[in-house]
């Protein structure tokens, strides 16, 4: 075979690109799905309470990975800022995870009491009352907003389906433990619950 | 990791490797044998310009085989074949734990020095207050803001107005274990209504001067005696032991205005410094706690 045999005929080439790339992710990717690091939750990890879950949708919903990672990384100069560095453990709730990418507000992954509900709620509304130097959005429309009760049972039953450990009585009681809730009490929820499974150091 | 994957990652990366080798050998052989005019691509610029099939240039060629050769060294001495450690014993969780250790091998004297300084000298240390005012800023700035001045709900730091006090024990206990301020809504059974809550929001006010106390107000005396005077003192002084705020001074921690003080005395407040031991430890909690006394003004 001469290499005009591969590069005259598009359709061959594509199938064999194809296969290249397969090799790093079925290499690199596959054993992983296989290792009870990254499939097993790590110690104290459950998963996300209803008022949580919907919490989290939130956080999805307006976007706030954009500004926030949620993975910090085994360096001291993280370690000293945001708490112990976060292992594939810890993640196994995550649909999808939210390590994010890029930081314009700090870390979030060990934000969980960090601050108090009320300092979440005033800082949600309007960063700049707390942090006049902030840079972030308000959402002050998240007091308005109800979570929807209906919806978040059939978020749980769906996670069950994806393998959630999530009890009969969890799904049933879901609707009531979020009755009456805003949209930001269930944010405050979640991110008062972020890396808590882990005691900070010292 | 399972044997089984193990031995895939190896394997595979293995080769992988040979493959690339084969690869990278079979097309440098790639190209004419003895040039004819089928071996030009049918590529002309310049009307006479022509390109040939030729292989790949040989420099190019032993750039491949170098980090084809450097692949090999890497996988070797790193971890990278699956549960094979690499011969240098290097790990993620290895060199964070070296990083670590330095730091600590080098900080931590400085940190115990200072902790073991008497507290007001320490306070009135210039380099203890340089690391305690970049502790500040990591963990403080955020509720009391980066002049120290706090926002509403979050205490002001630089006046000598201490809701729990400003003691050595007390700030280090502030700081290492937190607080959590109790302050429930007056029940129904004291306030009688909200008309009469709002006498007693004008009896509260009129303690540090900001109303005159009107005989309907003044009327409400026996209820913050019976209720109130348990946190903030019979006369209204407050209590740092219980995080009763003063109320006869002019610093409201929630406002002073009719309507705040009307809202924290029907609805209750329950501030929250969280606890930040885990964080700093004692020896950063003592320096911290010195340099938040250096900035009070009532020193």
């Amino acid at each position: 075979m001469r290499h005009e045999t591969i590069e005259k005929n598009i359709n061959l080439m594509m199938v064999l690109i194809i296969v290249a790339v397969s090799i790093g992710g079925i290499v690199e990717i596959v054993p992983l799905m296989f290792s009870s690091d990254a499939t097993e939750p790590a110690e104290g990890i459950e998963p996300y309470s209803p008022l949580r879950l919907a919490g989290r949708d939130v956080y999805v919903r307006e976007g706030c990975y954009n500004c926030h990672s949620q993975q910090i990384r085994p360096f001291r100069s993280e370690t000293e800022r945001y708490g112990p560095y976060s292992v594939a453990g810890e993640f196994v709730y995550d649909r999808p995870f939210q390590f994010g990418s890029k930081r314009t507000g700090p870390d979030l992954a060990r934000v969980g009491g960090r601050y108090s509900d009320d300092w979440h709620r005033l800082h949600l509304i309007d960063p700049r009352v707390l942090v006049p130097e902030s840079n972030m959005p308000g959402y002050p429309w998240l007091e308005e907003r109800i979570v929807d009760p209906e919806l978040l049972t059939a978020k749980l039953k769906t996670l069950k389906l994806l393998g959630d450990p999530y009890t009969d009585e969890q799904i049933a009681g879901a609707a009531a433990a979020v009755e009456g809730k805003t949209e930001m009490d269930a944010l405050i929820a979640y991110l008062q619950g972020l890396g808590i499974n882990r005691s900070n150091r010292r | 990791m399972p044997a089984f994957w193990s031995w895939f990652i190896a394997g595979g990366t293995i080769l992988f490797i040979i493959w690339c080798v084969w690869l990278v050998s079979w097309s440098a052989k790639q190209g004419p044998v003895q040039k004819t005019d089928s071996d030009l691509v049918g590529h002309r610029w310049d009307g006479d310009l022509e390109e040939w099939n030729n292989p790949t240039p040989r420099w190019w060629l032993y750039l491949y085989f170098l980090t084809i050769i450097f692949t090999i060294a890497y996988v070797i001495a790193f971890p990278g074949l699956g549960a094979f450690d690499g011969v240098l014993g290097w790990s993620q969780e290895g060199q964070y734990e070296r990083e670590m250790a330095d730091a600590a091998a080098r900080y931590e004297p400085i940190y115990a020095n200072f902790a073991e300084m008497e507290f007001e000298a320490l306070a009135a240390h210039p380099d203890a207050n340089a690391l305690g005012a970049s502790l500040y800023a990591s963990y403080c700035t955020t509720c009391h803001g980066s002049d120290a001045r706090g926002a509403r709900g979050y205490p002001n730091l630089t006046d000598d107005d201490w809701i729990w006090g400003n003691s050595e024990q007390q700030l280090y206990a502030s700081i290492f274990n937190g607080r959590t301020a109790v302050m429930p809504p007056v029940p129904a059974a004291f306030a009688n209504g909200e008309a009469e809550l709002r006498n007693l929001t004008r009896y509260v006010r009129s303690l540090s001067g900001l109303v005159e106390a009107d005989d309907a107000a003044e009327a409400k005396a026996p209820v913050f005696a019976t209720y109130c005077a348990t946190c903030h003192g019979a006369d209204g002084t407050g209590n740092p032991l219980l995080g009763g705020p003063n109320l006869t001074d002019d610093v409201w921690l929630y406002g002073g205005s009719e309507e705040d003080v009307y809202t924290s005395l029907a609805e209750g407040r329950n501030g929250i410094m969280p606890a930040h031991g885990q964080l700093l430890g004692e020896n950063r909690t003592k320096i911290l706690a010195a340099y938040v006394y250096s900035l009070s003004a009532g020193r």
